[in-house]
């Protein structure tokens, strides 16, 4: 069973749940950038919730299959064509031998999960099937789909029925404008002004063109201003500047002053930019859903709260098991 | 040293050792995570050393936050009582420098550098008080260098220079990053040295290009079978400058499977180190090519 891409889509890997424990020579998790997507939709297929899947951001591929086979769309609404039929997002359906799976132009989100019954089955490396496009790692060779690639999909454990979906209260998808994305500050919170704070968290910023896998930039808000320092050795002379350190994945660099980015999931592992604070993991998803130009606003939280929040999201992913089991 | 402890949302727990670059904050940063390594504490996922700070990946539904904080404490005030030796390899990197691809490559930025009329190694020599590039090489390559850190992509070293830091070089970020920087480049920025496991952006400047791949996602290089990534926090590097015919001849022997590394283990003290760094680094020399 394979899966033949007629036209790739914009910038579509293979996806699982990521690849930890190699962070520390700069080889970053990868994975889904909306985790909680990327499980919906193995879900809906009978997968196991970490099967590796295709993400498709901001436009979908075009894709022929040479069996029979059940798939299913998450996250993102792209929604989906069968021979030109349109299909539901959050819905498993069945294609058949020889039908051709393409989409029609997003119309909410960032990123849509495609999962096929049995799983994406690209070689398994440093334990995971994710690509890291930049280390040219894992997935389809490395990189991100191109016309022409056959795509091999694994035995499928257990058939399930079409038909199945999500409800809308388990999708976990952003909801509101401006979107709010909670963080904690920390870090090198204390090389910015009281005021530079205040205003980081009241402002509204949008989502820059530069919004990929490895992070997403914002722009729009006040420039920060620093508390003065001399700079110490090694750092640099820029006031941003710090003794290159590790960066934790949500961290908040803002090279300048000027542009707050947000590493995601193929972060660059360290740099020398200080940081003001991090996202929490329960909003991460969020981020990978985010178009560019969205209103985004920056809400701050303590440890207790992330904790809370990161319950909350344990507890949507438990229900979507319950729903789908 | 008191380190500065913080939260980095709630996986990760950053400390910062020093504000300013040491080998005394590395060596700090590496027995710190050593030990963390060796406690196998429950719930730890990531155990990053840095220059001069360190960070530690963990999932809080295994491990409260505070508990792992308090561990942290514990360990990162025990490590100051080690005796600051360490066992690791020493490794000699051949360098092509002032070469025809980071050349193009400069070129092709020079509105994003700070002096747009010369080339980074020109620069590099002027704003050290160096006599011209030939110089320069000679002050890059003649010292070793610490591998202070392994990160922002995949296998890149940073490289932290083995001299009095009054002799230490440096060099500011180029003005504005390129989009592009030849794989292989031995860059420069700040007081470190690079070199850039892929192509890729990058804001060092450029001085050279080594004909040694250091990292290969495939495995098929034979010094790279065992493991994708050449280098760990705490390797040393020793230049060895080469000539075009030299470099030729290595990527040969890169291709055809042929090229075997000096890679030398040694046993390093800090003490010893700063006791007499010229006599030291001699030794380290000595290891390197056996006498």
């Amino acid at each position: 069973m394979a899966i033949k891409v007629l036209k790739p889509g914009l910038a579509t890997t293979v996806q699982d749940l990521g690849r930890p424990g190699y962070y520390h020579i700069g080889i970053p998790l990868s994975g889904g950038m909306d985790r909680h997507a990327l499980a919906a939709a193995n879900l809906l297929v009978g997968n196991p919730e970490g099967a590796a899947v295709l993400e498709a951001v901001f436009m979908g591929p075009e894709l022929e299959f040479t069996e029979d086979a059940t798939v299913a769309i998450a996250g993102a609404e792209l929604p989906p064509k069968l021979d030109g039929e349109p299909r539901e997002t959050w819905t498993s359906f069945k294609v058949r031998r020889g039908q051709i799976l393409s989409f029609d132009f997003l119309k909410q989100g960032a990123r849509g999960y495609i999962a096929v019954a049995g799983g994406i089955d690209v070689p398994v490396v440093l334990g995971s099937r994710s690509t890291y496009a930049l280390g040219a790692l894992g997935g389809f060779k490395g990189r991100k789909l191109e016309a022409g690639d056959e795509l091999p999909v694994g035995k499928v454990a257990a058939a399930v029925k079409d038909g199945r979906t999500v409800t809308r209260d388990l999708r976990g998808q952003p909801a509101g404008m401006p979107t709010e994305v909670r963080a904690m500050p920390g870090l090198y919170w204390h090389r910015i002004t009281e005021a530079a704070g205040n205003g980081f968290f009241s402002d509204t910023w949008k989502v820059a063109p530069e919004a990929d896998r490895i992070g997403y930039r914002f722009k729009g808000g006040k420039s920060l201003e620093f508390v003065p320092r001399e700079p110490p050795f090694g750092a640099g002379s820029d006031p941003s500047n710090i003794t290159d350190a590790c960066y934790p994945y949500g961290s908040i660099q803002v090279p300048g002053g000027t542009e707050p980015i947000v590493l995601h999931r193929d972060a660059v592992s360290g740099g020398g930019y200080f940081m003001v604070g991090t996202v929490i993991a329960a909003d991460m998803d969020l981020i990978g859903q985010l178009q560019p130009n969205t209103p985004v606003r920056f809400v701050k939280v303590g440890m207790d709260q992330a904790l809370a929040a990161r319950k909350n999201r344990t507890e949507l992913l438990g229900k979507l098991r319950t729903a789908l089991a | 040293m008191q380190t500065r402890f913080s939260f980095g949302g709630d996986e990760h727990i950053f400390a910062e050792v020093g504000e300013a670059m040491s080998l005394e904050a590395f060596f700090k940063s590496l027995f710190v995570t050593n030990a963390v390594r060796d406690a196998k504490i429950k719930g730890v996922t990531e155990i990053c050393p840095a220059n001069a700070s360190y960070q530690i990946k963990f999932d809080p539904d295994q491990i409260k936050p505070d508990d792992l904080l308090t561990e942290l404490k514990r360990l990162d005030t025990g490590s100051e009582k080690s005796e600051p030796v360490i066992k690791t390899r020493i490794i000699e990197i051949p360098v092509l420098y002032n070469d025809p691809w980071t050349h193009e490559t400069l070129m092709r930025f020079r509105e994003r550098h700070q002096d747009p009329n010369g080339t980074d190694l020109e620069y590099a020599a002027r704003i050290n008080g160096l006599d011209g590039v030939d110089a320069f090489i000679k002050a890059h390559s003649s010292a070793p260098w610490f591998v202070s850190m392994v990160g922002f992509v995949a296998g890149l070293p940073f490289l932290y220079q083995m001299v009095e830091r009054k002799r230490q070089l440096q060099a500011p970020k180029y003005l504005r990053p390129r989009t592009d920087t030849p794989k292989l480049t031995v860059g420069h920025g700040g007081c470190f040295s690079c070199i850039y496991s892929v192509r890729g952006a990058g804001g060092y400047q450029m001085f050279g290009i080594t004909p040694m791949p250091i990292y290969d996602p495939n495995q098929k290089i034979s010094y790279l079978r065992d493991f994708m990534c050449l280098f760990r926090p705490g390797d040393i590097v020793k230049w060895k400058p080469i000539d075009r015919v030299a470099y030729d001849a290595a990527v040969a022997d890169v291709d055809a499977g042929r090229f075997a590394p000096i890679i030398r283990d040694v046993s390093f003290s800090l003490t010893e180190f700063n006791r007499d760094i010229d006599a030291y680094n001699r030794k380290l020399d000595g290891v390197l090519h056996g006498h």
